[in-house]
């Protein structure tokens, strides 16, 4: 293989600094709040753009979103990615993780690609699943939560991050990796980055483009939907603890209880 | 909350998010720890570097970014508002590397400019001397010249990054024709004999060294001249307008952290039961203070637009750094006020803001000479 073509999957979410509310269809409201690259996706970018400068290779940034993600489009390019592709279309709204995965596969078959990263989860709907659901796809290995990655020869291996340490796990390119947080440390954009990705290719494409069925994504495609919601409770007062002696005891247990030791 | 702008291009507003983003991550949670130790933030400067930020006034042909000063000053406000040392510093080493590139031939800009703006480097300018601060004509620090040598005695006070950078602007006399006789030289700080003195012990600033630099026979190739003998203090001045419009845009930034902090103690602490930004005498202290920080920012931008379109701007400069210093003085000062024993203490980063506003009053040409300057061009008619 002479160079890699990498493709990194990038949502745009909410800010999580600022409040978040539903649509009366249950549905996340993005058109309010800013919107903010995934962080976990900008790991993914990181890891994207490494690899390429390594062994040689193009990043492209796939994003699926309204038009306003293009600004989180822009910024992926700002930070050195070489091209993008943007699913565009209004008959993606309110697609679920099912059928947010059967318009990314169709737009990557379309594209091209050896391997596909991902942030192994969205701070929007935290399902997680997307990157597991387009390798079954698309038929090719799945390695997720990487906390590392090498690619050597047609292979990649990666630190599968599991409660007690990792799993070392190799498969074969074409792959889909997704990564967690342990991986980099996503570079700043430069100002020379900023300049050079206004003039990067970016391809829109429809759901006609891509010939995915309108009944198989949005809300209409959706496997899973919102019964009922409620507003998280007001937090409640704290518990003071008075040292009588105990207090430690009495601040442990309160922890125990809540597993956090 | 961030300061509201209206940026000229995308790609401007763009590095606007790209500065509150490198603030938040790289200079927000280093600022308090950096003061209270006196630490000089080199690798933050290196950070800001690698991401463009040190040269964007300059020309992208000898690696600037080609922006104009209404985006640049906005950078650097955000820049101070997050860390006022790092905000003063960045202002600094634009100014160290403006008389090259007004001053320098083409040979000359080709040769240095490029690693001054990569980015790598620090600069730092030497004017003032301990008795000749408002009276740069009055300086004695002498270029003596030696076949293809200058030969620089002397000492230079109040040298902001003094012993860190990596290049100094230095103004010199040359002949003893008072303001005629200075020139102006661009020395490398591994030239021999050039020293700094202790750094100065400050009110505020901490994280920025400020010291006498000690010239004992530093010998400066003669290439290394900018401009002609005797244009040494025109170079000075003319850099200092474009330093002025920097300070404003630093004062301004401090006094948007101030009114921020202010504005959110004010929201979150209660006094007879209300959140006390209820109360008509604070409210309106914040309002006046909003007022002060919003028409500083349009007056620094007035003069950055007139310079933009090479226009004069030298009039609008000192009033912009006057009203911007004199009006962070205020909104820093009332932001103590607004936090009471609060923002007394060192708990809070306002009474930082206090003591960082002060020099501003004073540095980059005291704002009694800003007056000067105004009035004086009020004269000309």
């Amino acid at each position: 293989m002479t160079t890699l073509n990498i493709v990194v999957c990038v949502k745009q979410v909410p800010d999580t600094a600022v409040e978040r509310t539903l649509t009366p269809e249950g549905t996340l409201d993005r058109e309010s709040p800013d919107g903010l690259i995934n962080e976990l996706d900008e790991y993914a970018i990181e890891e994207g753009l490494k690899i390429a400068e390594a062994h040689g290779g193009e990043v492209t940034i796939l994003s699926m979103g309204p038009a306003k993600a293009a600004d989180s489009v822009r910024k992926a390019l700002s930070m050195g990615a070489d091209k993008a592709v943007h699913v565009l279309d209004d008959g993606l709204a309110g697609s679920d993780a099912l059928a947010t995965s059967a318009a990314l596969a169709a737009a990557l078959t379309r594209v091209g690609f050896d391997l596909v990263i991902l942030g192994s989860e969205s701070t929007d709907a935290r399902t997680g699943v997307v990157p597991a659901m387009l390798a079954e796809r698309l038929g090719v290995p799945q390695l997720t939560l990487a906390a590392t990655v090498e690619v050597s020869g047609a292979g990649v291996t990666i630190h599968r991050l599991t409660e007690d340490g990792y799993a070392v796990v190799t498969g074969s390119l074409p792959a889909v990796v997704s990564v967690v947080e342990k991986i980099n440390e996503p570079r700043y954009p430069t100002f020379k980055g900023i300049m050079a990705a206004k003039k990067k290719p970016v391809r829109t494409l429809t759901l006609a483009d891509l010939a995915v069925d309108t009944g198989a994504v949005g809300l209409a495609g959706a496997a899973t939907g919102i019964a009922d919601w409620a507003a998280r409770p007001p937090r409640t007062a704290g518990v003071v603890v008075k040292d009588e002696g105990d207090g430690g005891s009495q601040v442990a247990g309160f922890l125990a209880e809540r597993k956090f030791i | 909350m961030p300061a509201v702008r209206l940026m000229p291009t995308q790609e401007s507003a763009d590095l606007i998010e790209l500065t509150r983003s490198i603030a938040d991550k790289e200079l927000r949670p280093h600022v308090a720890a950096a003061e209270r130790s006196h630490a000089f933030p080199r690798e933050t400067f290196a950070t800001l570097g690698r991401a463009g930020l040190l040269s964007l006034p300059y020309p992208e042909e000898y690696g600037g970014g080609g922006q104009p000063y209404e985006v640049y000053l906005q950078v650097l406000e955000e820049i101070a508002s997050a860390w006022a040392a790092v905000g003063v510093g960045t202002s600094v080493h634009a100014l160290s590397c403006f008389g090259l590139f007004h001053a320098g031939t083409a040979e000359q800009k080709e040769r240095w400019l490029p690693d001054m703006l990569g980015g790598e480097l620090l600069g730092a300018y030497c004017l003032s001397e301990a008795h000749a601060g408002s009276d740069p004509a009055a300086m004695r620090t002498r270029a003596v010249r030696d076949g293809g040598e200058y030969v620089i005695t002397g000492a230079k006070a109040w040298t902001t990054h003094g012993g860190a950078a990596d290049f100094y602007k230095v103004m010199a006399r040359t002949s003893d024709d008072g303001g005629r006789g200075i020139s102006c030289f661009l020395v490398p700080a591994d030239s021999p004999g050039l020293t700094a003195d202790a750094p100065e012990d400050k009110m505020g600033l901490m994280s920025s060294v400020t010291a006498t630099m000690v010239f004992d026979s530093v010998r400066v190739p003669a290439e290394r001249r900018l401009g002609a003998e005797g244009q040494g203090l025109p170079i000075a001045l003319a850099g200092l307008d474009s330093g002025r419009l920097g300070i404003a845009a630093v004062a301004t930034g401090v006094a948007q952290a101030a009114l921020d902090a202010a504005v959110a103690y004010a929201r979150e602490r209660e006094s007879f039961g209300r959140p006390v930004i209820e109360h008509q005498g604070l409210a309106f202290l914040l309002a006046d203070m909003a007022a002060a920080v919003e028409s500083a920012r349009a007056t620094y931008l007035f003069a950055a637009r007139l310079r933009d379109a090479g226009r004069p701007f030298s009039r609008q400069a000192s009033v912009a750094k006057l009203t911007a210093t004199d009006n962070a003085m205020r909104v820093t000062t009332d932001a103590v006020q607004v936090l009471g024993g609060a923002g007394y203490t060192k708990d809070f980063p306002v009474e930082r803001y206090m003591r960082e506003t002060k020099v501003m009053q004073i540095f980059e040409g005291t704002n009694q000479i800003q007056r000067l300057v105004i009035s004086r061009d009020l004269a000309r008619g």
